[in-house]
């Protein structure tokens, strides 16, 4: 009784008790590790290949002219050979092949070469490369031997830092796992210690409301920091994610990290605090989660989407997030530069925990 | 007890839901150091009365003082020097009874050694153990070492032994014995008379919100007896509870 009671200690056994619970949860692990690196490892495989297209030779074609070899160099054009006409024909029809090119001599003295080439309807989009690839490649080989008559045109490529799909899909997956440990791990941890009277039999201690909150968010952001950078670690050494200013970039990501998930655990409150029963809480977070998941470029960028969705998009705080991350990591952006998104996410942080103020119950 | 120092005195305690009176004005005091008991059927107002007195639960009107504290004023105060046993409160998950010692301990701001608590309870085999892998008796043993940790001077116990076998619910008594041993006054509630007569000081019945009767478990009982009371059927010397005991040993057993 002599000590004064002290406030700290209190929200710090909370945190540690909260922190190992957590790690010994696996739906936890699970949300926060596993599933965002599920989608890293499958992209970040993905990504290395870039694009092909797979190009049929017809039975009977030329194989030994300047077309087949400019073809077999082309680093996009994946050249098809011992496939019959009739599995040519299907696999065209089906798009699992994108063009046939039959090449044959000419009876007549010029053009040396007559070379036919079929698209397919199944498959416009790599048609299209294909037909570029092909347009540029006879440009060249019939251009070769001649001085231009009106220009000649030189092209080079700037050497910049190369955007892996990685560098996309990283960001998008970590505020993804921010988003899910955020609002799931927050809305069943106080409705749980609210139901099973953990918070009831926590009140019989001289403890404050205050701390409880705290130790809490302390465990959560500590765990949600440590699944972060084991993302980008993984991200960065098995997949070359781009870090641009290496360690400062992490520690800019890790900020932006906490930010996002004391935003997303104000969800997390609301939603235990409207969650009737346990069963009411998964239907109530994948309302708030899983449009952000969509929307929010952790797949795709929201430019791809269409224009009247956009604007959608562009309330959500994940987009915010993960655009913030995006600009960090890969341009080398600081906090001050992205402070636009950190702004909005800030308000939605006030607007969030305004609401949960007024939703959240203790019993 | 000589000792008649009241620790706790209620006074008038109204507690008033929407549309129902759960408690309606009563009175009472407990001394320090005795085991008091609250007894009633359920609904009877007895965790209510409890609740509002651990601070839990506010109340209507009336004035409640635990150790000169005010409830109203010093709750923090009355906290500190209290132990409290809800009747089923739950402890946060995934953590075993080392863990959530020092969780509680943090939770009172004070230092202990877990596994000296936990051997007080005789649950030092169990220290790895989670805790909604215990069973009912050695959940209950946990619950009061939890009350304990702030070394305080009062407990409640609400409801200890529901639910248990003989040997844990005689276990329980035991351990309930030697905590008031040690200077601590006891508040507990039950469903037994049995256990209310072994071990209560004083015991208070309450029904429908308020004290019907208020003395020591033996006056009690003589009253009655002078109103021309008698069993239909003469008590024998031992009971069934006995014999149950007898055969099936007193020891703690591994899980009781």
């Amino acid at each position: 009784m002599s000590k004064p009671y002290n406030h700290t200690k209190a929200t710090m056994a909370l945190a540690k008790a909260s922190f190992r619970s957590i790690m010994r949860s696996p739906s936890a692990v699970v949300f926060t590790l596993a599933f965002p690196l599920v989608f890293i490892l499958v992209f970040g495989f993905l990504g290395k290949g870039g694009i092909k297209v797979d190009l049929a030779i017809a039975p009977g074609s030329d194989l030994h002219n300047p077309i087949m070899v400019a073809l077999e160099e082309n680093p996009v054009v994946h050249l098809i050979r011992d496939k019959d006409a009739a599995e040519i024909k299907t696999d065209l029809e089906k798009g699992s092949i994108d063009g046939l090119i039959h090449v044959k001599k000419n009876a007549a003295e010029k053009p040396a070469y007559l070379a036919k080439v079929e698209y397919t309807s199944a498959s416009i989009d790599k048609g299209n490369v294909l037909k570029s690839v092909i347009h540029n490649l006879m440009y060249n080989l019939n251009s070769k031997d001649m001085m231009p008559t009106v220009a000649e045109l030189n092209e080079s490529t700037v050497q910049g830092r190369i955007y892996r799909t990685i560098d996309f899909i990283l960001p998008g997956q970590l505020g993804f796992s921010l988003l899910s440990t955020g609002v799931f791990g927050t809305a069943f941890v106080f409705f749980n210690l609210r139901q099973t009277l953990v918070i009831k039999r926590f009140f019989a201690t001289p403890v404050r409301k205050s701390s409880i909150v705290f130790g809490e968010g302390i465990a959560r952001i500590g765990f949600a920091l440590l699944g972060a950078i084991f993302i980008i670690m993984i991200g960065h050494f098995f997949f070359h994610f781009t870090l641009v200013n290496g360690a400062i970039t992490v520690i800019n990501m890790l900020i932006l990290a906490i930010i996002g998930l004391i935003v997303f655990m104000g969800f997390g409150f609301v939603v235990s605090g409207i969650a009737k029963s346990e069963s009411t809480i998964p239907p109530i977070s994948n309302i708030i989660t899983l449009p952000q998941f969509l929307l929010s470029g952790t797949f795709f960028s929201i430019d791809a989407f269409p224009e009247w969705l956009q604007p959608i998009s562009r309330a959500l705080p994940l987009t915010y997030l993960n655009d913030a991350m995006r600009k960090v990591a890969f341009e080398g952006a600081g906090l001050w530069d992205v402070k636009h998104q950190i702004l909005i996410m800030i308000v939605w942080g006030i607007g969030i925990y305004a609401l949960a103020v007024k939703v959240f119950k203790w019993e | 007890m000589d000792n008649t120092n009241a620790i706790i005195s209620v006074k008038n305690l109204v507690k008033k839901y929407d549309d129902f009176t759960a408690v309606q004005g009563i009175s009472f005091d407990v001394y320090e150091n005795e085991i008091f008991g609250l007894l009633g059927p359920n609904g009877a107002g007895k965790t209510t009365t409890l609740e509002i007195i651990e601070t839990l639960r506010g109340k209507t009107s009336g004035e409640i003082l635990v150790d000169g504290y005010d409830v109203d004023k010093e709750a923090n105060k009355i906290k500190r020097i209290i132990g409290v046993q809800l009747q089923a409160a739950g402890y946060y998950p995934n953590l075993n009874l080392v863990e959530l010692m020092e969780l509680f301990s943090g939770l009172y701001g004070v230092d202990i050694n877990p596994m000296e608590m936990l051997e007080k309870v005789n649950l030092q085999d169990k220290a790895k153990a989670k805790y909604k892998a215990l069973s009912g008796g050695q959940k209950q043993r946990f619950s009061i070492a939890t009350t304990l940790i702030n070394a305080p001077k009062i407990i409640f116990l609400d409801e200890p032994t529901t639910g248990l076998d003989p040997q844990a619910r005689r276990n329980l008594w035991d351990l309930i014995i030697e905590i008031r041993k040690n200077g601590t006054t006891v508040v507990i509630t039950t469903h037994y008379m049995d256990e209310a007569e072994q071990l209560c000081d004083r015991v208070a019945f309450v029904e429908r919100g308020e004290i019907i009767a208020l003395d020591t478990p033996d006056n009690l009982i003589d009253q009655l007896i002078n109103t021309g009371f008698e069993r239909k059927k003469e008590v024998k010397k031992a009971n069934l509870e006995d014999v149950f005991i007898q055969l099936t040993g007193k020891e703690w057993r591994e899980d009781n």
